[in-house]
Protein backbone atom coordinates (compact mmCIF):
# COMPACT_ATOMS: atom_id res chain seq x y z
CA UNK A 1 0.00 0.00 0.00
CA UNK A 2 1.08 3.02 -0.95
CA UNK A 3 1.69 6.01 1.82
CA UNK A 4 -1.46 7.86 0.71
CA UNK A 5 -3.89 4.58 0.46
CA UNK A 6 -2.69 3.87 4.14
CA UNK A 7 -3.35 7.32 5.39
CA UNK A 8 -6.77 7.01 3.85
CA UNK A 9 -7.74 3.75 5.08
CA UNK A 10 -6.65 5.09 8.71
CA UNK A 11 -8.72 7.96 8.29
CA UNK A 12 -11.92 5.98 7.13
CA UNK A 13 -11.54 4.17 10.46
CA UNK A 14 -11.71 7.24 12.38
CA UNK A 15 -14.57 8.73 10.12
CA UNK A 16 -16.36 4.98 10.01
CA UNK A 17 -16.38 5.23 13.96
CA UNK A 18 -18.08 8.30 14.10
CA UNK A 19 -20.39 8.20 11.59
CA UNK A 20 -21.91 4.44 12.49
CA UNK A 21 -22.00 5.48 15.82
CA UNK A 22 -23.56 9.27 15.06
CA UNK A 23 -26.06 7.36 13.26
CA UNK A 24 -27.18 4.67 15.92
CA UNK A 25 -27.88 7.31 18.28
CA UNK A 26 -30.02 9.11 15.62
CA UNK A 27 -32.14 6.46 15.97
CA UNK A 28 -33.14 7.38 19.53
CA UNK A 29 -34.66 10.68 18.46
CA UNK A 30 -38.07 10.62 18.67
CA UNK A 31 -38.18 7.31 21.05
CA UNK A 32 -36.08 8.44 24.22
CA UNK A 33 -37.35 7.71 27.56
CA UNK A 34 -37.43 11.68 28.77
CA UNK A 35 -37.03 14.68 26.55
CA UNK A 36 -33.63 15.50 28.25
CA UNK A 37 -32.03 12.30 26.93
CA UNK A 38 -33.26 12.80 23.72
CA UNK A 39 -31.84 16.14 23.41
CA UNK A 40 -28.28 14.87 25.10
CA UNK A 41 -28.32 12.12 22.42
CA UNK A 42 -28.80 14.10 19.67
CA UNK A 43 -25.97 16.53 21.11
CA UNK A 44 -23.53 13.40 20.82
CA UNK A 45 -24.59 12.37 17.52
CA UNK A 46 -24.34 15.50 15.81
CA UNK A 47 -20.75 15.88 17.53
CA UNK A 48 -19.35 12.41 16.00
CA UNK A 49 -21.28 13.62 12.37
CA UNK A 50 -19.79 16.53 12.76
CA UNK A 51 -16.58 14.57 13.50
CA UNK A 52 -17.18 11.72 10.28
CA UNK A 53 -17.58 14.97 8.28
CA UNK A 54 -14.23 15.75 9.00
CA UNK A 55 -12.13 12.80 8.92
CA UNK A 56 -14.05 11.64 6.00
CA UNK A 57 -13.28 15.27 4.30
CA UNK A 58 -9.69 14.43 4.69
CA UNK A 59 -9.95 10.81 3.86
CA UNK A 60 -11.12 12.19 0.81
CA UNK A 61 -8.19 14.44 0.23
CA UNK A 62 -5.75 12.13 0.83
CA UNK A 63 -7.24 9.35 -1.76
CA UNK A 64 -6.80 12.78 -4.02
CA UNK A 65 -9.49 11.02 -6.87
CA UNK A 66 -11.64 13.98 -6.62
CA UNK A 67 -14.26 11.89 -3.95
CA UNK A 68 -15.48 13.98 -1.52
CA UNK A 69 -16.91 12.98 2.27
CA UNK A 70 -20.48 12.39 0.82
CA UNK A 71 -19.72 10.06 -1.39
CA UNK A 72 -17.58 7.83 0.92
CA UNK A 73 -20.46 7.78 3.79
CA UNK A 74 -23.28 7.19 1.19
CA UNK A 75 -22.01 5.24 -1.87
CA UNK A 76 -19.65 2.71 -0.05
CA UNK A 77 -20.96 -1.07 0.58
CA UNK A 78 -20.49 -2.53 3.82
CA UNK A 79 -16.99 -4.33 3.39
CA UNK A 80 -15.32 -1.12 2.57
CA UNK A 81 -16.69 0.62 6.02
CA UNK A 82 -13.84 0.72 8.75
CA UNK A 83 -15.42 1.07 11.91
CA UNK A 84 -15.32 -0.94 15.09
CA UNK A 85 -18.28 -3.81 15.28
CA UNK A 86 -18.41 -2.28 19.08
CA UNK A 87 -20.31 0.85 17.58
CA UNK A 88 -22.75 -0.75 15.22
CA UNK A 89 -24.43 -2.78 17.47
CA UNK A 90 -28.01 -2.23 17.79
CA UNK A 91 -29.28 0.41 20.70
CA UNK A 92 -30.90 -2.68 22.73
CA UNK A 93 -32.55 -0.85 25.57
CA UNK A 94 -30.99 2.14 26.60
CA UNK A 95 -28.27 -0.02 29.13
CA UNK A 96 -27.06 -1.26 26.08
CA UNK A 97 -26.92 2.17 24.28
CA UNK A 98 -25.34 3.80 27.35
CA UNK A 99 -23.07 0.70 27.86
CA UNK A 100 -21.68 0.88 24.06
CA UNK A 101 -21.10 4.48 24.26
CA UNK A 102 -19.56 4.41 27.30
CA UNK A 103 -16.65 1.41 26.10
CA UNK A 104 -16.66 3.70 22.83
CA UNK A 105 -15.71 7.17 24.59
CA UNK A 106 -13.25 5.41 26.97
CA UNK A 107 -11.40 5.03 24.04
CA UNK A 108 -12.29 7.86 21.90
CA UNK A 109 -10.79 10.42 24.51
CA UNK A 110 -7.35 8.98 25.16
CA UNK A 111 -7.02 8.05 21.13
CA UNK A 112 -8.10 12.12 20.30
CA UNK A 113 -6.24 12.84 22.74
CA UNK A 114 -2.92 11.71 21.25
CA UNK A 115 -4.15 12.38 17.76
CA UNK A 116 -3.93 16.24 18.68
CA UNK A 117 -0.68 15.20 19.01
CA UNK A 118 -0.20 13.97 15.86
CA UNK A 119 2.68 15.12 13.22
CA UNK A 120 0.26 15.77 10.80
CA UNK A 121 -1.38 18.94 11.17
CA UNK A 122 -4.13 18.11 10.09
CA UNK A 123 -4.83 15.47 11.86
CA UNK A 124 -4.14 17.39 14.98
CA UNK A 125 -6.55 20.28 14.02
CA UNK A 126 -9.27 17.66 13.69
CA UNK A 127 -8.67 15.90 16.77
CA UNK A 128 -7.91 19.09 18.76
CA UNK A 129 -11.67 20.19 18.18
CA UNK A 130 -13.20 16.60 18.91
CA UNK A 131 -11.21 15.79 21.95
CA UNK A 132 -13.36 18.52 23.95
CA UNK A 133 -16.36 16.79 22.74
CA UNK A 134 -15.14 13.48 23.46
CA UNK A 135 -14.38 14.71 26.59
CA UNK A 136 -17.88 15.50 27.71
CA UNK A 137 -18.97 12.15 25.83
CA UNK A 138 -17.08 10.16 27.87
CA UNK A 139 -18.01 12.01 31.37
CA UNK A 140 -21.75 11.79 30.63
CA UNK A 141 -21.85 8.41 29.38
CA UNK A 142 -20.08 7.38 32.76
CA UNK A 143 -22.33 9.31 35.01
CA UNK A 144 -25.08 7.01 33.49
CA UNK A 145 -23.45 3.48 33.79
CA UNK A 146 -22.59 4.66 37.60
CA UNK A 147 -26.18 5.69 37.70
CA UNK A 148 -27.94 2.61 36.19
CA UNK A 149 -25.61 0.37 37.87
CA UNK A 150 -25.98 1.76 41.14
CA UNK A 151 -29.50 2.48 40.70
CA UNK A 152 -32.33 0.02 41.43
CA UNK A 153 -32.22 -3.85 41.09
CA UNK A 154 -33.47 -3.61 37.70
CA UNK A 155 -31.23 -1.08 36.56
CA UNK A 156 -27.97 -2.51 37.97
CA UNK A 157 -28.74 -5.84 36.15
CA UNK A 158 -30.02 -4.98 32.79
CA UNK A 159 -26.47 -2.82 32.80
CA UNK A 160 -24.71 -5.41 33.98
CA UNK A 161 -26.50 -8.02 31.08
CA UNK A 162 -25.44 -4.73 28.84
CA UNK A 163 -21.72 -4.85 30.01
CA UNK A 164 -21.80 -8.35 29.68
CA UNK A 165 -22.90 -8.47 26.15
CA UNK A 166 -20.90 -6.30 24.85
CA UNK A 167 -17.62 -6.98 26.14
CA UNK A 168 -16.61 -9.36 23.59
CA UNK A 169 -16.57 -5.85 21.03
CA UNK A 170 -13.95 -3.72 23.52
CA UNK A 171 -11.08 -5.18 22.63
CA UNK A 172 -10.74 -4.79 18.56
CA UNK A 173 -10.38 -1.18 18.98
CA UNK A 174 -7.51 -1.28 21.14
CA UNK A 175 -5.18 -3.84 19.57
CA UNK A 176 -3.28 -2.25 16.74
CA UNK A 177 -3.19 -4.22 13.59
CA UNK A 178 -0.35 -3.87 10.87
CA UNK A 179 -2.33 -0.29 9.58
CA UNK A 180 -2.41 1.30 13.81
CA UNK A 181 1.41 0.49 13.60
CA UNK A 182 2.27 1.89 10.70
CA UNK A 183 0.31 4.83 10.66
CA UNK A 184 2.22 5.26 14.89
CA UNK A 185 5.39 5.10 13.16
CA UNK A 186 4.46 7.82 10.54
CA UNK A 187 3.64 9.80 13.75
CA UNK A 188 0.51 10.35 12.09
CA UNK A 189 -1.35 7.80 14.01
CA UNK A 190 -2.07 7.02 18.16
CA UNK A 191 -0.31 4.55 19.97
CA UNK A 192 -3.04 2.09 21.16
CA UNK A 193 -1.17 -0.04 23.55
CA UNK A 194 -1.58 3.71 25.56
CA UNK A 195 -4.62 4.02 24.43
CA UNK A 196 -5.90 0.63 25.78
CA UNK A 197 -4.55 1.00 29.11
CA UNK A 198 -5.97 4.75 29.68
CA UNK A 199 -9.42 2.68 28.85
CA UNK A 200 -8.58 -0.05 31.17
CA UNK A 201 -8.47 2.60 33.70
CA UNK A 202 -11.76 4.12 33.06
CA UNK A 203 -13.51 1.55 32.66
CA UNK A 204 -12.09 -0.10 36.30
CA UNK A 205 -13.06 3.06 38.01
CA UNK A 206 -16.64 3.52 36.33
CA UNK A 207 -17.73 -0.02 36.92
CA UNK A 208 -16.22 -0.87 40.26
CA UNK A 209 -18.52 2.56 41.38
CA UNK A 210 -21.05 1.32 39.48
CA UNK A 211 -20.85 -1.61 41.47
CA UNK A 212 -20.72 -3.52 38.52
CA UNK A 213 -18.65 -6.81 37.63
CA UNK A 214 -15.73 -6.28 34.99
CA UNK A 215 -16.41 -9.68 32.69
CA UNK A 216 -13.94 -12.40 33.06
CA UNK A 217 -14.07 -13.21 29.39
CA UNK A 218 -10.75 -12.97 27.35
CA UNK A 219 -11.94 -14.01 23.68
CA UNK A 220 -12.55 -11.08 21.72
CA UNK A 221 -14.58 -10.30 18.45
CA UNK A 222 -12.54 -8.62 15.80
CA UNK A 223 -12.53 -7.83 12.44
CA UNK A 224 -14.63 -4.11 11.79
CA UNK A 225 -11.58 -2.88 10.90
CA UNK A 226 -10.70 -4.66 8.24
CA UNK A 227 -14.24 -4.32 6.89
CA UNK A 228 -15.79 -8.12 8.14
CA UNK A 229 -18.90 -6.59 10.03
CA UNK A 230 -21.78 -7.78 11.65
CA UNK A 231 -24.92 -8.14 9.71
CA UNK A 232 -26.46 -5.27 11.77
CA UNK A 233 -24.09 -2.44 9.62
CA UNK A 234 -25.89 -3.52 6.24
CA UNK A 235 -29.30 -2.87 8.30
CA UNK A 236 -27.91 0.74 9.33
CA UNK A 237 -26.32 1.67 6.34
CA UNK A 238 -29.38 0.46 3.68
CA UNK A 239 -31.47 3.06 5.82
CA UNK A 240 -28.65 5.79 5.92
CA UNK A 241 -27.67 5.09 2.12
CA UNK A 242 -31.18 4.75 1.01
CA UNK A 243 -31.57 8.91 -0.08
CA UNK A 244 -28.66 9.47 -1.79
CA UNK A 245 -28.35 6.41 -3.62
CA UNK A 246 -31.95 6.20 -5.04
CA UNK A 247 -32.13 10.04 -6.09
CA UNK A 248 -28.28 10.61 -6.82
CA UNK A 249 -27.25 14.44 -5.53
CA UNK A 250 -30.47 14.92 -4.37
CA UNK A 251 -30.65 18.42 -2.87
CA UNK A 252 -32.52 20.52 -0.10
CA UNK B 1 -40.10 6.90 35.31
CA UNK B 2 -40.07 10.26 34.66
CA UNK B 3 -42.91 11.24 37.18
CA UNK B 4 -40.91 10.89 39.81
CA UNK B 5 -37.60 12.47 38.51
CA UNK B 6 -37.24 16.07 40.42
CA UNK B 7 -37.45 19.13 38.49
CA UNK B 8 -34.58 21.67 38.52
CA UNK B 9 -34.83 25.65 37.36
CA UNK B 10 -31.57 26.24 35.48
CA UNK B 11 -30.05 29.45 35.55
CA UNK B 12 -27.29 30.18 32.66
CA UNK B 13 -24.70 33.35 32.56
CA UNK B 14 -24.10 33.90 29.28
CA UNK B 15 -20.82 35.24 27.53
CA UNK B 16 -21.56 38.36 27.76
CA UNK B 17 -23.73 38.88 31.08
CA UNK B 18 -23.15 39.54 34.24
CA UNK B 19 -25.50 37.41 36.47
CA UNK B 20 -27.26 34.11 35.87
CA UNK B 21 -30.92 34.64 34.45
CA UNK B 22 -33.21 31.91 34.96
CA UNK B 23 -34.14 30.27 31.34
CA UNK B 24 -36.43 27.47 32.19
CA UNK B 25 -36.17 23.90 33.80
CA UNK B 26 -35.12 20.46 33.10
CA UNK B 27 -35.68 16.93 34.91
CA UNK B 28 -33.18 14.86 36.31
CA UNK B 29 -32.57 12.31 39.35
CA UNK B 30 -29.54 14.01 40.56
CA UNK B 31 -26.98 17.53 40.45
CA UNK B 32 -25.29 16.03 38.25
CA UNK B 33 -27.35 15.02 35.95
CA UNK B 34 -28.98 18.37 36.04
CA UNK B 35 -26.26 20.09 35.24
CA UNK B 36 -25.37 17.62 32.02
CA UNK B 37 -28.94 18.08 31.08
CA UNK B 38 -28.95 21.89 31.13
CA UNK B 39 -25.94 21.69 29.48
CA UNK B 40 -27.46 19.85 26.32
CA UNK B 41 -31.12 21.72 26.34
CA UNK B 42 -29.88 25.01 26.93
CA UNK B 43 -27.03 25.55 25.81
CA UNK B 44 -27.06 24.09 22.15
CA UNK B 45 -26.09 27.59 20.29
CA UNK B 46 -23.26 28.82 22.56
CA UNK B 47 -25.51 30.44 24.90
CA UNK B 48 -23.36 29.61 28.20
CA UNK B 49 -20.41 30.65 30.24
CA UNK B 50 -21.92 28.94 33.19
CA UNK B 51 -24.96 27.50 34.63
CA UNK B 52 -26.71 27.08 38.41
CA UNK B 53 -29.40 24.27 38.54
CA UNK B 54 -31.45 23.97 41.46
CA UNK B 55 -33.95 21.89 42.30
CA UNK B 56 -37.49 23.67 42.07
CA UNK B 57 -38.76 22.09 45.14
CA UNK B 58 -35.82 24.63 47.49
CA UNK B 59 -37.20 27.67 45.91
CA UNK B 60 -39.01 29.65 48.41
CA UNK B 61 -41.12 32.21 46.60
CA UNK B 62 -43.69 34.96 47.29
CA UNK B 63 -47.08 34.21 47.49
CA UNK B 64 -48.99 35.48 44.54
CA UNK B 65 -51.66 36.98 47.14
CA UNK B 66 -49.00 39.19 48.47
CA UNK B 67 -48.32 40.77 45.78
CA UNK B 68 -49.93 44.30 47.09
CA UNK B 69 -49.10 44.34 50.70
CA UNK B 70 -45.34 43.58 49.37
CA UNK B 71 -44.99 45.62 46.24
CA UNK B 72 -47.35 48.27 45.82
CA UNK B 73 -46.05 50.35 48.53
CA UNK B 74 -43.10 51.33 46.67
CA UNK B 75 -44.77 52.66 43.51
CA UNK B 76 -45.45 56.24 44.92
CA UNK B 77 -41.47 56.58 46.36
CA UNK B 78 -40.33 58.07 43.46
CA UNK B 79 -37.40 59.40 45.73
CA UNK B 80 -36.04 56.11 45.57
CA UNK B 81 -35.09 56.39 42.37
CA UNK B 82 -31.66 57.51 41.07
CA UNK B 83 -32.87 60.03 38.59
CA UNK B 84 -31.85 63.15 40.36
CA UNK B 85 -27.67 61.78 39.56
CA UNK B 86 -25.49 62.82 36.59
CA UNK B 87 -23.84 59.05 35.27
CA UNK B 88 -20.58 60.00 34.49
CA UNK B 89 -19.32 59.07 31.13
CA UNK B 90 -17.76 55.76 30.70
CA UNK B 91 -19.26 54.04 33.95
CA UNK B 92 -21.04 50.54 32.22
CA UNK B 93 -22.54 48.18 34.49
CA UNK B 94 -24.31 50.77 36.96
Amino acid sequence: MTINKQQYRYLLRLGDNALVLGQRLCEWIGHAPVLEEELATANVALDLIGQATAWLELAAARRGDGVDADRLAFHRDVMDFQNVLLVEQPNGDYAHTIARQFFFDAFHYPLLEQLACSQDEQVAGIAAKAVKEARYHLRRSGEWVIRLGDGTEESHQRMQQAVDALWMYTGEMLAADELDQAMLAQGLGADLAQAAKAWQGYVDEVLAEATLTRPSQKWMQQGGKQGRHSEHLGYLLAEMQFLPRAYPDARW
Amino acid sequence: MERDWPLWEVFIRSKHGLAHKHVGSVHATDARMAIDNARDVYTRRNEGASIWVVRAADIVATAPGDKEILFDPSEDKIYRHPTFYHVPEGVENL
